[in-house]
This record gives C-alpha cells, sequence and structure tokens, in this order.
C-alpha cells in the first residue's frame, strides 16, 4: 500500500474561510469545555443531593429535630433527650455513612477504571472481606481496639489484593474476578469462623463484619476514619492525574508516558481507601461496585472519582436511612439494603453482556 | 476394554491435561472405598473426646452415646457428600464448565433463601416442609443464574455463570439476613445451619430427606449417557437421537434434588461439587458412567474427612464442615482459574 496524503478538502471559496476557521476554533473549544462544564454542574447537584440526604438522615426519621434545634445542639446545648439521640446515634451515623460512602465510591471506582473491568472492584473480588477477615480477627480473638484495626485491615486488603494478582498474573479481565470470587469466598468462611468462636453471639457485630453497618460506631473510630481520609483522598487526587492515560490500556499508557509504577500506586491508593472504610463500617456490599458506573453514566460516560464518591456517599446514606425507617420496627443494616438492591444491578449488567469481554 | 482404554482416554482427555496412564478400574474403586471406610471409622473415633477402638463394637461401653452421636453425624455426612459430590459432577458435566458447583452458581443460595422465608413467613418448622421449598428455591436459582448468563453473543461461559452465580448468592444472602434480622428466634437456630454443618442432627432429619436424595441419585445414575452424548455437543448429540432439552432437564432435576435436600440437610456448603469430580476424573478417566458414581463415593469421604478434622483441628471450638471445605476448595478453584484461564 503506497503512502497517500490525504489535503484537506477546501470547499468553500477563499474570502470565507478565516470566518470558517473562527467558527471552527469557537466549535472545538466549546467541545472542550462542554465535558468539564458538565462534571461541574454534576458535582455540584450530587452535593446538594448529599447534603438533602445527610439532613434528612439527621433531622427526618421516627425522632424529628427542627433546624434551629439542630444548630443549637451542635453549638453545645443540651435539649433533653434530642441531644443525645442526634450525637450519639443520628449524627455518628450519617457522618460515617459519608465517609465511608465516599471511600468505597472512590475506591472502587479506583480499581474499575485501571483494571478496566466493572466487575473488579474491591467488593466483588474480595478485598472488601479480606479487610473485614482481618479486623474482626484483631478484635475478637487478639482484643484489639482503635488504629491497629485499621492496620489489620489494610493488611487483609492488601493480602487479598497481592493474592488475586498472584493467581490471575498480569491479565486483568475475568481471571482475575473468578479468583478474586474464591478468596472473597475463603474471607468469608474466615468471618464465619470467627463467629463461631465467639462465646456470646452479637448480632450486631456479625452484621458489622459480613454486610457491613454504620450503626452504633463510636466517634473515635469515625475520627479515625476522617483522619485517614485527609490523607488518603489529597493523594489519590495527586495519584489519579494520570488516570486518563492509564484507562487506555497498559502499553497506550507507557507510550503516553505513564509507567505501571504510577498505576500501581493508584490501586494501593484504592486498596487503602476500602480498607479504612471497612475497619470503620464493615464491608458496605455492593458500594464500591455500584458508585463508579452510576458516576460514570451521569457524567456522560466519562470516568470521574470524585462523583464516584459523592454517589457512593448517597447511596450509603440513603440505604442507611431505608434499612432503618423503610420498615416498622426492623432497623436493617445499610449493608443488607445495598446487598438485596446491588445485586439485581449485578446481574442486569450481566444480562446485558457488556462485561468480562476483556479476555487477558 | 483394558486395551482399549488408554487411546480412548488419551482421545478424550481434556486439552493441557495430557494423556497419562491411569490405575484399573478394580483398583480405583478399591482405593476409593477404603479412603471411605478409613474416613467412617476415624469419624467415629476422633473428636473433642478420643474413643477407643473397641468401643466402637462393645456393647455398654461408657463412650457409647458419643459414638451413638458421632453415628448419626457420620451417615448424615456421607448421604450429604454423596449428594454434593454428585451435583457437582451432574453439573459440571451439563454445563460442560470446569467450574461449576452447586454452592458457586447459586443452586445452594437460593434453597437457603426459599427455606427463610418458609420460616419467617409462613412459620414452617418441619423437615419435610422445608424440602419442597428448598427444591423450588435451587430449581429458581439454577433457572435464572442459567438464563442470566446465557444472554448475549458468547453464551454462558464458564466466567459468566460463576459471576452471576456469585452475584446472585450475595444478593440473596442479604434478603435472607434482612429476613432473619426480623425474626430472632430463628436466626439463632440458624447460626450455625447457615455455615454449613453435620454435627447435632439426629436421624429423622436424614430420613426425611433419604427418598429424595435416592430419587435424585436414581436419575442421575441413569442419566450417565445422556452427559456423555451431550458432551459431544448438542449438534452431534441430537444426530444420534438424542432430545437434548429433555435429558437436560432431567439432568437438571437430579440436580436439582440432591443440591436442594443437601442444603436442607446441612446448609449450603459449597465447593465439594467442585474438588471432587475433578479429583475422581484423574483416577477414572471422562466417562460419566464411571465419574458419577466415583463422585459421590469421593464425595461423601471429603466431608466425613472434612468434619473429623474440623472438630480437632483448632481446638476448643469445632470447625463446621461448611467451612472446611472452603478451605480445601479454594485452592483447588484458584488453580482451576489459573489453569483454564487460557482456554476460555
Amino acid at each position: 500500500m503506497s503512502l497517500t496524503v490525504h489535503r484537506p478538502v477546501t470547499a468553500s471559496p477563499a474570502p470565507g474561510r478565516a470566518a470558517d476557521a473562527a467558527d471552527a476554533r469557537v466549535v472545538v473549544r466549546r467541545a472542550r469545555r462542554a465535558p468539564r462544564r458538565h462534571l461541574l454542574r454534576l458535582v455540584g447537584v450530587l452535593v446538594v443531593v448529599l447534603v438533602g440526604a445527610f439532613a434528612a438522615r439527621v433531622l427526618l426519621g421516627d425522632y424529628t429535630v427542627t433546624i434551629p434545634d439542630f444548630v443549637r445542639i451542635l453549638g453545645g446545648e443540651q435539649i433533653p433527650g434530642a441531644t443525645y439521640i442526634v450525637m450519639e446515634s443520628k449524627l455518628p451515623r450519617a457522618v460515617l455513612a459519608v465517609l465511608a460512602g465516599l471511600a468505597f465510591g472512590i475506591g472502587g471506582a479506583i480499581f474499575q477504571t485501571t483494571l478496566r473491568n466493572p466487575l473488579a472492584s474491591p467488593d466483588i473480588v474480595g478485598v472488601s472481606l479480606g479487610a473485614s477477615a482481618a479486623a474482626v480477627s484483631a478484635i475478637t480473638l487478639a482484643g484489639w481496639s482503635g488504629w491497629p484495626v485499621s492496620a489489620a485491615a489494610v493488611a487483609g486488603a492488601l493480602g487479598v489484593a497481592l493474592a488475586v494478582r498472584g493467581v490471575a498474573g498480569d491479565h486483568g479481565g475475568f481471571r482475575l474476578v473468578l479468583a478474586g470470587i474464591g478468596l472473597a469466598a475463603a474471607m468469608q468462611s474466615v468471618i464465619q469462623y470467627v463467629f463461631t468462636r465467639v462465646d456470646e453471639w452479637d448480632v450486631q457485630l456479625v452484621l458489622r463484619w459480613l454486610t457491613g453497618s454504620v450503626n452504633g460506631v463510636a466517634w473515635p473510630s469515625i475520627g479515625l476514619l476522617a483522619l485517614s481520609l485527609a490523607v488518603l483522598l489529597p493523594a489519590t487526587a495527586w495519584a489519579a492525574r494520570s488516570l486518563p492515560a492509564t484507562e487506555l490500556g497498559d502499553d497506550t499508557a507507557a507510550g503516553l508516558g505513564v509507567g505501571r509504577g504510577r498505576t500501581d500506586v493508584l490501586m494501593l491508593l484504592g486498596v487503602l481507601l476500602v480498607a479504612v472504610g471497612v475497619a470503620a463500617a464493615g464491608p458496605i456490599a455492593f458500594v464500591a461496585f455500584l458508585s463508579g458506573p452510576i458516576a460514570r453514566a451521569l457524567n456522560r460516560g466519562r470516568t470521574t472519582l470524585l462523583a464516584a464518591g459523592l454517589v457512593g456517599a448517597v447511596i450509603v446514606l440513603v440505604g442507611d436511612h431505608v434499612g432503618a425507617y423503610a420498615f416498622a420496627d426492623l432497623n436493617l443494616p445499610v449493608g443488607v439494603v445495598t446487598g438485596a438492591f446491588g445485586a439485581p444491578f449485578l446481574l442486569w449488567l450481566l444480562a446485558r453482556g457488556h462485561t468480562g469481554r476483556r479476555v487477558a | 476394554m483394558s486395551a482399549l482404554a488408554p487411546t480412548r482416554d488419551a482421545a478424550t482427555d481434556p486439552p493441557g491435561g495430557g494423556p497419562r496412564r491411569r490405575l484399573a478400574l478394580p483398583a480405583s474403586a478399591a482405593i476409593t472405598v477404603a479412603v471411605l471406610a478409613g474416613a467412617g471409622v476415624l469419624s467415629l473415633v476422633v473428636g473433642a473426646r478420643a474413643v477407643p477402638l473397641e468401643a466402637l463394637w462393645e456393647p455398654g461401653h461408657p463412650l457409647a452415646p458419643v459414638v451413638q452421636a458421632r453415628f448419626e453425624r457420620t451417615v448424615l455426612g456421607l448421604a450429604v457428600g454423596a449428594a454434593l459430590g454428585l451435583a457437582g459432577a451432574l453439573m459440571q458435566g451439563l454445563t460442560r464448565n470446569p467450574l461449576a458447583d452447586p454452592g458457586i452458581l447459586g443452586v445452594n443460595a437460593g434453597a437457603t433463601f426459599a427455606m427463610v422465608v418458609g420460616m419467617s413467613t409462613f412459620g414452617l418448622a418441619t423437615m419435610g416442609q422445608f424440602l419442597p421449598l428448598a427444591f423450588a428455591g435451587a430449581a429458581l436459582a439454577a433457572v435464572l443464574v442459567h438464563t442470566i448468563a446465557s444472554l448475549g453473543r458468547d453464551g454462558a461461559t464458564p466466567m459468566k455463570l460463576a459471576t452471576t452465580g456469585a452475584a446472585l448468592t450475595a444478593g440473596l444472602s442479604s434478603w435472607t439476613t434482612g429476613l432473619l434480622l426480623a425474626d430472632r428466634r430463628t436466626m439463632e437456630s440458624f447460626r450455625y445451619w447457615q455455615v454449613g454443618t453435620i454435627g447435632g442432627r439426629g436421624f429423622d432429619v436424614l430420613l426425611s430427606g433419604l427418598p429424595f436424595l435416592a430419587a435424585g441419585t436414581l436419575l442421575a445414575l441413569t442419566g450417565a449417557r445422556l452427559l456423555n452424548t451431550l458432551a459431544l455437543g448438542d449438534d452431534l448429540a441430537r444426530g444420534l437421537g438424542r432430545r437434548t432439552t429433555r435429558d437436560r432437564l432431567v439432568i437438571a432435576l437430579a440436580i436439582v434434588l440432591l443440591a436442594g435436600t443437601a442444603t436442607a440437610l446441612a446448609g449450603p456448603i459449597a465447593f465439594v461439587g467442585l474438588v471432587v469430580p475433578h479429583v475422581v476424573r484423574g483416577l477414572v478417566g471422562p466417562d460419566h458412567a464411571r465419574v458419577l458414581p466415583f463422585s459421590m463415593l469421593a464425595g461423601a469421604a471429603l466431608v466425613v474427612v472434612a468434619d473429623t478434622v474440623g472438630r480437632v483441628v483448632l481446638p476448643p471450638s469445632e470447625v463446621q464442615v461448611g467451612i472446611m471445605a472452603a478451605a480445601v476448595g479454594v485452592p483447588v478453584f484458584l488453580a482451576l482459574v489459573r489453569r483454564t484461564g487460557r482456554a476460555l
């Protein structure tokens, strides 16, 4: 095949050319700005939704608190009954839901984007359950509490992530997902074994570590999570600058000057985010899996970690609200709600057949 | 037959396995039966309280009640293990999928969910009432997983089947937990059952499930030839005069009976049905007329051994057989994923 140079076809006569070029410049500029503007609008809308959900979670429910009362409680005023309910039950639940949702949403989106497979989210490939198994072992068998539990969760998550990678080799795709499913089953067995060792069977404990729950978490654990996120999120924002290149695949990314090292750092941050979230709230089912694809669809098919985090926070807040108040005299943990409604979405994704094609 | 066996085995071996010498059939049978018998005796003798061998036959021995309890448990383990091994072999043959297992493909989760629904909303309490529900749940889950995995251009690949099964299991376990939370009493009795256990259940439980196990086994063993024909592919099977849809339904019915009863009796035990057929095929070759009966024996042996080891591996508490099965099964699963990865 000979090399041919395609000359631009000039249809318009010379006088109109300058005007056309100016028009083209405007069009291109607008096309380039549109996604950015759309993302800003989306983030704005999500923040509004998040604030609304947060307010609903804290103020409404079986015990309604007025906004002036809420402000006074935050100011330190003691209102009999209301202060206790807000400060010890509603507010910590809502704050933890936002933080855990952010961590899971962003961590999940990092996994799905760098591995380029929506099924390869940390809750499906066993990373969340690995963190949970390590945390619950540290708490019940070793009697740890506080930051060592978070450290154990990080170690568990890293262990599973490395094991999955070891089994699947360099190939992402379905081998990674299958290896992860197997390891998730193993981690679930570990958690179940730990529960058989506990003398007194604590339902809340089981629910926290098997399905995830934001119920009954003390302020210190929430503070620890907030502190971890304060370090991890800026680091993620810095490392994610290379994400658009990473999404194009290893070879193309390398060609664009983004080496494997950058991708590995980003994955590590994803594992850490998920692990600290699990250490506080347990492996809340399917939040990491759902947030990325939803944020992507809202953002017209473009990946966005920030929107994924916000979507995750909204999911956990709303899920917790539904679990707490949707059924009379039944307080379902948020993980049961997200699991019950997240699984059909996964099945739908599989039925559409858009996943798992990327073999090796 | 012995002269022909090696060439035929080599021809039908899956790619990657390569031809290899196998033991003669009687030797394999003798080894399997010996392992099974040894496992049974060990299961009677080993435990938190070690029992001397003579207590097994001496009437009025002080440890006779212990032996009696362990005998019930062992027989239940044999029945459940045989059912799971057979169900796994049937599923792997039916779906032509090396990763098939009633636990992985969500059939056990379907049975569990249906039983919990029956327990919490209709107040059912006896095994006889649970069994039909377990069958219905298992059948629905099997149909759902297979239908969803079959959509799309590439059909029901092992990957899609396993992922769909995992998704269904995750969703159903959330619904199960939700229902159990509403009913604390049920939850307490589910604590060990949900993990998969054969301890502390009497003969009456086994007896109510036995007819269904027998029916499933009968269907399965008569279906060995059907599976051999289906293994050739649908077109060839039809060319040989088989009605493939009807054959599939027969096998599927056997799977539902076996996996549903096993789940109702002992809880959702995964990985036994995955591991056993692979080991058995290495021992006796790919002919289903041999794989199916050997899978029964090996499944029974695996469950009883897993249960026995679980009693002593981490004292003072017992490790449930479901957890032990996962401990054995997950490494095998990972090895299979690694090995089959290239071929798929």
